[in-house]
Order: C-alpha cells, then structure tokens, then sequence
C-alpha cells in the first residue's frame, strides 16, 4: 500500500517521498477487529438470552454512529432526522414480515425499501446545507412520522405487531436478531472505512469543507451528496428493521422519535467526528451513560446534549481524536500520510548546495 | 362563509408564526446562524411568562416588562458565551451546539415542570371577541397578529433607518468587509441575537395564552418557524411574514376539511416550496443548491 509521489529524476532515490495508506498498527488493529467480531459471533453459544439484550444495544449504537458519521462527519451533511429512516426501515420489516417473507432476511429488504425511500427525499433536502438541511431533514421525519400515523393499513397512532417470529424459541429468536444486529454493525463500520478509503473519502472531505473549491477541483459535489445520504439512509434502515425486531412492535411515536438523532449527534461528536475509530467509542460512552443512568430519562439526555455540545466547544475531535492527536494514533486510518524517507534532510541539504 | 372565516383566522394564526420566526429569520441574515433551539427558547418564554405571572398573580402581559428584558438578556449571554464560540469552529458548530442545547432545554424543562401541558393567564383579553359581518374574531387572536405586524415592521424600520440598522445590514452583505471598515461585529451580534429570543419569548406567551404548551412542544414550533423563513425566502422579514400567513391559512383551511391533514398540509407546502423555489416564494429566484450565501435583510 505505498506509492511513489515523487520520483527523483536526478537518480538520487534517497529523495524519494512515499505515501502510506497502511501501517503495521492497522494490520494489528484490523486483527483484533476480526478477532472481536468472531468473539461477538460465537457469544450466544455460551450466554444466556437475557445477556445478549445489552449487546444488540450497543451493536445498533455502533451501526447508527458509523452510519451518522458517514453523513456528518465525512460529507458535511449534519441530518438530525435520521429517525425518518429508523422509522421506513421498521414500517418496512413489518410490511414484507406481513408478505410472508422471513422478517430477518426482511432487514436487507428494509435497507433497500430506505435506499429507495431517500432518493426522491434528498432531492428536496439536499438543495439546502447546514443548519437549512438540518431543519429539513427534521421535517421528512415529521411528515413520516404523520403519514404512519394517518395509514390504518399500518395501524396508525397504535402501531403494529411484527409478524412471523411466533415460530422461533425465545431463545433462537433473540440469538438471530443478535446476529443480524453484529451483521449490520459490521457491514456499517466496515463499509464505511472501505468506502471513504476510496477516492469517495477524499471528494466527500472536499465536499464537506468546501463546495465551491471541490466543485472547481472537479469533484462531483451532488453526486458525492447523494451516494453519502442513499448508503447512510439505507443502513439506517437495516438499523430500523433491527429496532422492531428487537421491540416486535413499530409503533410511529417511538420509531420516529427525535432521540435516535440526538444519540447520533452524541456518539460521533463525543467520540471523534470523521475517524473510523470515534463513532465507535462513541457508542461505548454512551451505552456506559445509559446503563448508570437509565434510572432516569430526562437528565440522561440532559447530560447527553450537554456533553454534544460541551464536544464540539472544547474538543471538537472528540475522545478519539485527542487521543490520536496526543499519542500519534491511528488504528483504521483514512486518509494518506507522507513520509520522509531517514536521510530525507541530509538530500535536502545537499540539493540546497 | 365557513371558509371565508378558515382564511381569516388563518391569516390570524399565520401572525403568530411569523412572530416565532422573525428572530430565526434575523439571526440566520446576520449571523448565517440557524438557531436550532429557537422553538425551545419561545417555550422558555411561556415558562417564564408561567413563573412570573403566577408569582404576581397577574395576567402574563403585565409581567411583560420584566419578561421581556430578561429575554434579551439571556439572548446575550446565549450568544457571548456559547454562539460566538460556535461560531469560530465553522458552519458546522452552531448547528451541532443549537441541536445539543434544545435536547438540553427541553428535557431540563422536563425535569423542572413535568410534561403536564400547561396554560397561560391571558386575563379578560383570552375569551373577549368582536362579531363583524357575521364572523367571530378573538381579541387575542388579532393582539398576535397586530403585534407580529408590529415587531415586524418595527425591526425593518430600526434595519433601515438606524445606525445600528445599518452596521447589521452590512454585516449581512458581507461580515469581512464589514470588519474591515472599522464595525465592531460581537456587540451587533449580541444584539441580534437579544432580539431573535426576545422576539421568541414574546412569541412564546402567544403561544401558551393561545393554546398549552409542554416541554417538548420547542421542536414542533422551531419546525414550523422554520417553514415559514423558508416560504417566505430566507434572510428577508416581510417575506416572513407571508410565510408564516401561508402556513397559517393552509392549515386552517386544510383542518376545516379534516382536521387530521392539517399538519401534513403544512409540511407539505413547505417541501413543495423547496422544490419549486429553493429561495421562497417572495424573493428572486434563488440557484438551488448554495442557499447560504444569501445575503441582505430586506
């Protein structure tokens, strides 16, 4: 994964600066990831049913970090109503659970019911950035939310129940939704960082810190826009099929709730906006604040709003980022760093001759 | 003669939200700032107006003038201590800080007054109303309305003609050059940003002297806020004001067919609005796309 940028015509390769992608702290890092995952994967064999509850939770943090971050984080698109996605993905599991169709192999169906969803969405709210999308995305998600509600097709106000899970044991059924939940983290935090390693990472960086020069540079700035809003918006969805799985009720109040938005905002601005690595620690602190102080729900998001924006004052990095930053780490990295080659100075000097 | 009426308190209603919006519509010209805890600052307001008036034992628009003052207070210190910061970490910041702290106000106001929904003491004006050709207006309806007209032109009066007017006009046009020939832009900005949750507060006791409120009720009013700057054409007050009287009359109008359509109808207008003409009905067809370099207030 190194490449020569500058070749020395004067036959002096001492002078050669190289790019790397990789380093040995990543192939150890990625390692370990694998490793974590098969653990994760073999879990149910070994815990109880009841054990693997507070996993899914943390698992379906993870996927909508990563999934946030993508939007956010890499592309400048800070939506706070992904939960029109949450919700899609939930209507849409029950729907094709409703067909006759297996409600798990139903979560692919409902990433791609919101994939489709969101395409004629970001023609409207992608025109507008910053705080303007913002406040639209809201918006779409209020106008699912009411058209969920007004469809007795779906239950309306009361909701409905997912059908097609009353032939699974208890005890089977929670381990495939654990599964499925571990399938889509994984796919989440590993599709992203193949995704942004790509030429896609760079255009979509440009795109975020500036339009007008990408655009001038030649990237595809709407193009770069959109593919960044239908990927998050459709793992989103797979994250909604996950939520009714786990609830086996999609009721409009709940999965439309604004709460999914603020735990996205939370999770990437605490843990590291436009790291691989942030989101994910992210996911970890807040699943930590919401075990200490589930007991009560109105001063939990009273100090999860406090500590987004007490993030974005003070370390706008993020947990990861300062960590990165103070000791020179970077586990999945994204981005491309020079490097000197040892007696780079030496041929430096004596081109300066 | 129903419909005639529908329009009518639709148009009365449609004053309110221009109200709530004008201090959105104000910071987003000056400070290319969308509050997003905007709506939650007007339920601040009717929760102040709650204290104050029960405190005293008055109606709430007695307790006005300390209600009002102390908004603008909290609107300084809201942009000197967190805004002004945010501003200096990019575009991003004061989104993400505005979105942190409504999650911040509504659940604290959760914590201090419950979830109850809650109502304001509007004193004799809550129930008067006039008949005039056989339709029936509220007094308190047309006191929103009339005071939106008059916050609203009073803003583009004080923008016009004022010293103060002027430094803000030039800040929206062009903040850099603004600097450069010597305004001082934080005091401007602070201000600005008085105003925008003065305006709010104001708002905010409409709001609970007109209907209840609840601690949660900020994202809703925000949204609706929002749609109104929008419709109208962002960064430009009179256009706000048809905004908001566009969102007023639809959802009336579109609630005397079925009450349940109401909202949607609204939404729905909005979303129209955005992709018909990204820059509002009431302003110069604006490209899509780049909607943040607009400038001038007017």
């Amino acid at each position: 994964m190194t490449r020569d940028v500058m070749s020395s015509r004067d036959a002096e390769p001492s002078a050669t600066v190289s790019v790397s992608r990789w380093s040995r702290t990543a192939s150890v890092a990625a390692a370990a990831g694998i490793a974590t995952v098969a653990f994760l994967a073999v879990l149910p064999y070994f815990i109880g049913g009841q054990a693997e509850q507070p996993l899914i939770t943390l698992l379906t943090f993870v996927a909508m970090a990563s999934l946030w971050n993508l939007l956010a984080g890499f592309s400048g698109l800070t939506s706070f109503g992904q939960q029109a996605y949450i919700g899609v993905g939930a209507y849409a599991l029950y729907l094709v659970a409703a067909h006759g169709v297996n409600p798990f192999a139903g979560v692919l169906l409902a990433a791609i019911g919101a994939a489709v969803v969101s395409l004629p969405v970001s023609a409207l709210v992608l025109r507008l950035s910053g705080g303007y999308f913002a406040v639209a995305t809201l918006v779409v998600a209020a106008v699912f939310q009411i058209i969920a509600t007004l469809s007795p097709s779906v239950g309306g106000t009361t909701g409905v129940t997912v059908p097609g899970l009353t032939g699974y044991g208890d005890v089977l059924r929670e381990a495939l939704t654990y599964w499925a939940t571990l399938a889509v983290a994984v796919i989440s935090v590993a599709g992203v960082f193949l995704l942004v390693r790509r030429t896609f990472g760079l255009d979509a960086r440009a795109v975020s810190s500036d339009p007008v020069a990408a655009a001038s540079s030649g990237v595809r700035v709407r193009r770069i826009r959109l593919l960044a809003y239908v990927v998050a918006a459709g793992g989103t969805g797979a994250v909604g099929a996950l939520v009714a799985l786990q609830t086996l009720y999609v009721e409009p109040t709940s999965v439309f709730s604004i709460q999914y938005g603020v735990y996205m905002l939370f999770m990437v601005l605490v843990g590291g906006m436009g790291t691989i690595e942030g989101p994910i620690i992210g996911a970890l602190v807040l699943f930590a604040l919401q075990e200490t102080l589930s007991s009560d729900g109105a001063w939990y998001l009273v100090i999860v709003g406090g500590l987004a924006v007490a993030a974005t004052l003070l370390a706008s990095r993020g947990i990861w980022g300062l960590a990165s930053e103070r000791f020179g780490w970077s586990l999945l990295p994204v981005g491309y760093r020079v490097r000197q080659p040892r007696n780079f100075h030496d041929s430096q000097r004596t081109r300066a001759r | 003669m129903t419909w005639v009426n529908a329009v009518i308190q639709g148009v009365l209603l449609g004053g309110q939200y221009a109200l709530i919006a004008c201090g959105l519509s104000l910071a987003f010209g000056v400070m290319r700032i969308v509050n997003l805890a905007h709506g939650d600052l007007a339920i601040c307001g009717a929760y102040l107006g709650l204290v104050l008036s029960s405190a005293l034992g008055v109606p709430v628009w007695v307790t006005l003038p300390l209600l009002l003052p102390a908004a603008f207070v909290a609107g300084l210190a809201l942009q000197v201590l967190l805004l002004g910061r945010a501003l200096r970490h990019g575009v991003l910041a004061p989104v993400l800080v505005t979105f942190g702290l409504s999650v911040m106000i509504e659940n604290l106001l959760q914590v201090a007054a419950t979830s109850d929904p809650r109502g304001l003491n509007g004193g004799a004006l809550t129930l008067a109303s006039f008949t005039i050709g056989g339709l029936t207006v509220s007094w308190l309806f047309l006191a929103a309305f009339l005071t939106a007209c008059a916050v609203l032109s009073g803003l583009q009066l004080a923008l016009s003609r004022t010293s103060w007017g002027r430094q803000v006009r030039a800040i929206a046009d062009d903040l850099d050059t603004a600097r450069l020939v010597g305004i001082n832009i934080r005091p401007v900005f602070a201000t600005v940003a008085g105003i925008a949750v003065a305006t709010a507060a104001l708002a905010g006791v409409f709001i609970g002297t007109i209907g209840t409120f609840d601690p949660l009720a900020g994202t809703s009013t925000l949204i609706f806020a929002f749609e109104a700057v929008v419709i109208g054409g962002i960064g430009s007050l009179s256009g706000t004001l048809i905004g908001g009287v566009a969102l007023g009359v639809t959802q009336v109008v579109v609630g005397e067919v079925n009450q349940a359509y109401a909202v949607l109808a609204v939404h729905l207008l909005f979303l129209t609005v955005l992709m018909v003409r990204p820059g509002g009905l009431f302003t110069g067809h604006q490209p899509a796309g780049e909607v943040r370099g607009q400038g001038a207030l007017g």
